[in-house]
């Protein structure tokens, strides 16, 4: 489904190259629950903005269901975004002046979906997240653990293939992360692919495949308990 | 789409209310300033007769002086000599000709208590009326033998007939005017082409005169001259005889023709009639002839003065200025909705959805600095009446015409302010702004 071939990542000032990713290669089956994890700098923001094509890389390929889109079009590229792909950020990243319902409603009006269609998938995933009752509070107005739940709700009303997440409990306490990561797996659960960086190994630990990236490289690639077995080891 | 786009224009307005409120102010200013100056240019250039202008026209024979100027640049005098007029007149070769000439009479009301008062009158021809289609309240302007008989017959404004009549049909009543009783004809309607093309060179902005009467009773008994006389040579002897012998201009002459035909046949004739009184020793200069219909009267006469030219090129720059500075603030808007724009581009968002939400959003900017600038105009044209008083007060009026248009301006200038700004807002990297929020 996805699939990184030798993708390198070069950020170039007048002085310096950093070199983000180096020859990185990972293939991700559907279905998958794959938690990436590493030390800070080490490369995960990067590969998940290659993989939300959020960025350009310098060198490589990037195959989403077969199909190469590394030289895609801006236009070409959003849809794909639009229609394939969601986003949770550790930030939540809602939009302030908007209510639930219309946060929830943006990437559903470029996906170019009818007033009738719009209601009802809002409504749906706004169900599923448990927060069909607060459609019309603005996002100031809820809880951290609410507003990550708004953003999966958001993410999840396109109906994309994947998932990606960004610590998405980076900002929350434990009861509410435990909240959200048990979302998740639920999510996951029903089919949909999820990608999603963390430095906490217990968050990791809840993923099927844990994904280790050392100086922009995977260093080791395995279920959740094979790597537990090698930290322990 | 578009509703969905006003709906985020006006949240983002809200959200930065000092922000957006300079902005409006910025533009707002810029438009007062360009649609003040504007406005009184508009009304300057406007077309009085829109229907006719091209089948009216000046006439300009070149009876002046042959030691002045070089004759291939010199514009013939913009009015004619008495002689000259009367021989048109009576030539009858246009569909309909008029001299006419300005005067000031003084009307003695009927009631004795009354003081008298001065009138602005206008000695005209009997087509006068239908050739500038001047519209009547009551009666018609005087038929063609009122002229030849110098019937005193006279035609009232609106506002005079108000006042004399307390707006009565006022036909057939007479008015005592320096001394001598006319009979009313006529009763105009409110009237004031503007310019007041008829006769440009006593005042293009005056008000419709108060009074008509016929030129024929006003030379007969050698009623006074208010307006524009130049003469090149000294008058042969003295007296209004005399005067009407002179080479001395004072007349406004025009015809009307219909087609390009009567227009060439119109010109053949004041050639033929140049040539012969070339003959009798008048007419010095090489044949200058001229037949302007209305809108290149204004040109030539440029009633669009030079100054007020100048002044809208002065405040067309301060609009830029204007501008300048709301691209410097639509672009600290902009950037300060990173955060936004980078969250709508990883959901989907194109470049170009994103360039369309924001020139929305200053066309909305625009539409408030447009409204806010028509306030600032009227007050502008206030000012401009308060400082030079009645000359200008047909001048500082704002029609629909120019309140869209100063609307639109604001619009399209508020877009134009915004392409930059907007440009760079659609640049910005989401990866880097998602990961900072």
């Amino acid at each position: 489904m996805l699939r990184f071939e030798n993708i390198s990542m070069v950020y170039r000032t007048d002085s310096v190259e950093t070199h983000a990713l180096r020859e990185f290669s990972l293939d991700v089956e559907e279905g998958e629950f794959v938690a990436v994890t590493g030390p800070s700098g080490s490369g995960k923001t990067t590969f998940l903005n290659i993989a939300g094509l959020l960025e350009r890389f310098t060198a490589g390929r990037y195959l989403l269901d077969g199909k190469d889109v590394s030289a895609l079009s801006d236009a070409e590229t959003s849809r794909v975004r639009n229609e394939k792909i969601g986003f949770i950020f550790q930030g939540f990243n809602l939009i302030p002046d908007l209510n639930i319902y219309d946060n929830v409603d943006v990437p559903l009006r470029y996906r170019g979906f009818n007033a009738a269609e719009r209601k009802r998938r809002i409504e749906s995933t706004l169900e599923t997240v448990g927060l069909s009752s607060r459609m019309k509070h603005l996002p100031s107005q809820l809880s951290g653990g609410q507003q990550q739940r708004v953003a999966i709700a958001r993410a999840l009303a396109g109906n994309p293939r994947f998932l990606l997440a960004d610590e998405p409990t980076g900002n929350l306490d434990t009861q509410m992360a435990r909240n959200i990561m048990e979302l998740i797996q639920s999510i996951n659960m029903s089919g949909t692919t999820i990608i999603m960086v963390t430095h906490d190994d217990a968050l990791a630990g809840m993923a099927k495949r844990n994904v280790h990236i050392r100086d922009g490289r995977v260093s080791d690639d395995g279920s959740s308990v094979q790597l537990a077995n090698v930290a322990t080891a | 789409m578009f509703r969905y786009y006003l709906k985020l224009g006006w949240l983002s307005i809200r959200r930065n209310p000092l922000l957006s409120a300079l902005m409006v102010a910025a533009i707002a200013v810029g438009i007062g300033a360009s649609m003040t100056t504007i406005t009184v240019n508009y009304t300057m250039s406007n077309n009085p007769i829109p229907h006719k202008s091209e089948q009216l026209f000046a006439v300009q024979l070149d009876n002046w002086d042959p030691n002045q100027d070089d004759p291939s640049s010199f514009e013939p005098p913009d009015q004619v000599t008495y002689t000259d007029a009367m021989a048109l007149m009576r030539a009858k070769k246009a569909f309909r000709q008029v001299a006419s000439n300005r005067s000031g009479l003084v009307l003695e009301p009927e009631n004795p208590d009354e003081r008298p008062f001065s009138v602005d009158t206008r000695n005209t021809w009997a087509d006068f009326f239908p050739m500038f289609e001047a519209p009547f309240l009551y009666g018609s302007g005087w038929d063609e033998a009122a002229d030849e008989n110098m019937d005193q017959v006279v035609v009232l404004s609106q506002a005079i007939n108000e006042q004399v009549f307390g707006g009565e049909n006022s036909v057939g009543r007479s008015v005592r005017l320096n001394g001598m009783d006319f009979r009313v004809v006529g009763v105009l309607k409110e009237w004031l082409p503007m310019p007041k093309f008829y006769d440009v060179t006593n005042g293009p902005f005056d008000p419709t005169e108060e009074v008509f009467i016929p030129f024929t009773v006003a030379i007969e008994h050698e009623l006074p001259r208010n307006g524009n006389t130049n003469c090149w040579k000294p008058t042969d002897g003295d007296g209004f005889e005399a005067f009407k012998a002179s080479e001395c201009v004072w007349i406004q002459f025009w015809a009307e023709l219909r087609n390009e035909d009567e227009k060439r046949e119109y010109m053949e004739f004041l050639n033929a009639y140049v040539e012969q009184q070339k003959e009798l020793g008048r007419f010095p200069r090489p044949m200058n002839n001229r037949l302007d219909d209305v809108m290149e009267w204004m040109e030539r006469q440029e009633v669009v003065e030079e100054d007020a030219q100048v002044m809208m090129g002065l405040s067309l720059l301060f609009l830029l200025v204007c501008l300048l500075n709301t691209i410097g603030l639509l672009l600290a808007k902009f950037m300060r909705k990173s955060g936004d724009i980078s969250v709508r581009r990883a959901l989907g968002a194109r470049k170009s959805d994103l360039f369309r939400q924001h020139m929305i959003e200053a066309g909305l900017i625009g539409l408030g600095g447009g409204v806010l600038g028509v306030g600032l105009t009227l007050l502008g044209l206030k000012g401009i009446q308060s400082l030079f008083g009645d000359i200008v007060d047909n001048l500082v009026g704002m029609d629909w015409v120019m309140v869209l248009t100063a609307i639109g301006l604001a619009i399209v200038s508020a877009l134009l302010a915004a392409l930059y700004p907007t440009w760079q807002a659609c640049r910005i990297m989401p990866a880097s702004q998602l990961k900072t929020q």
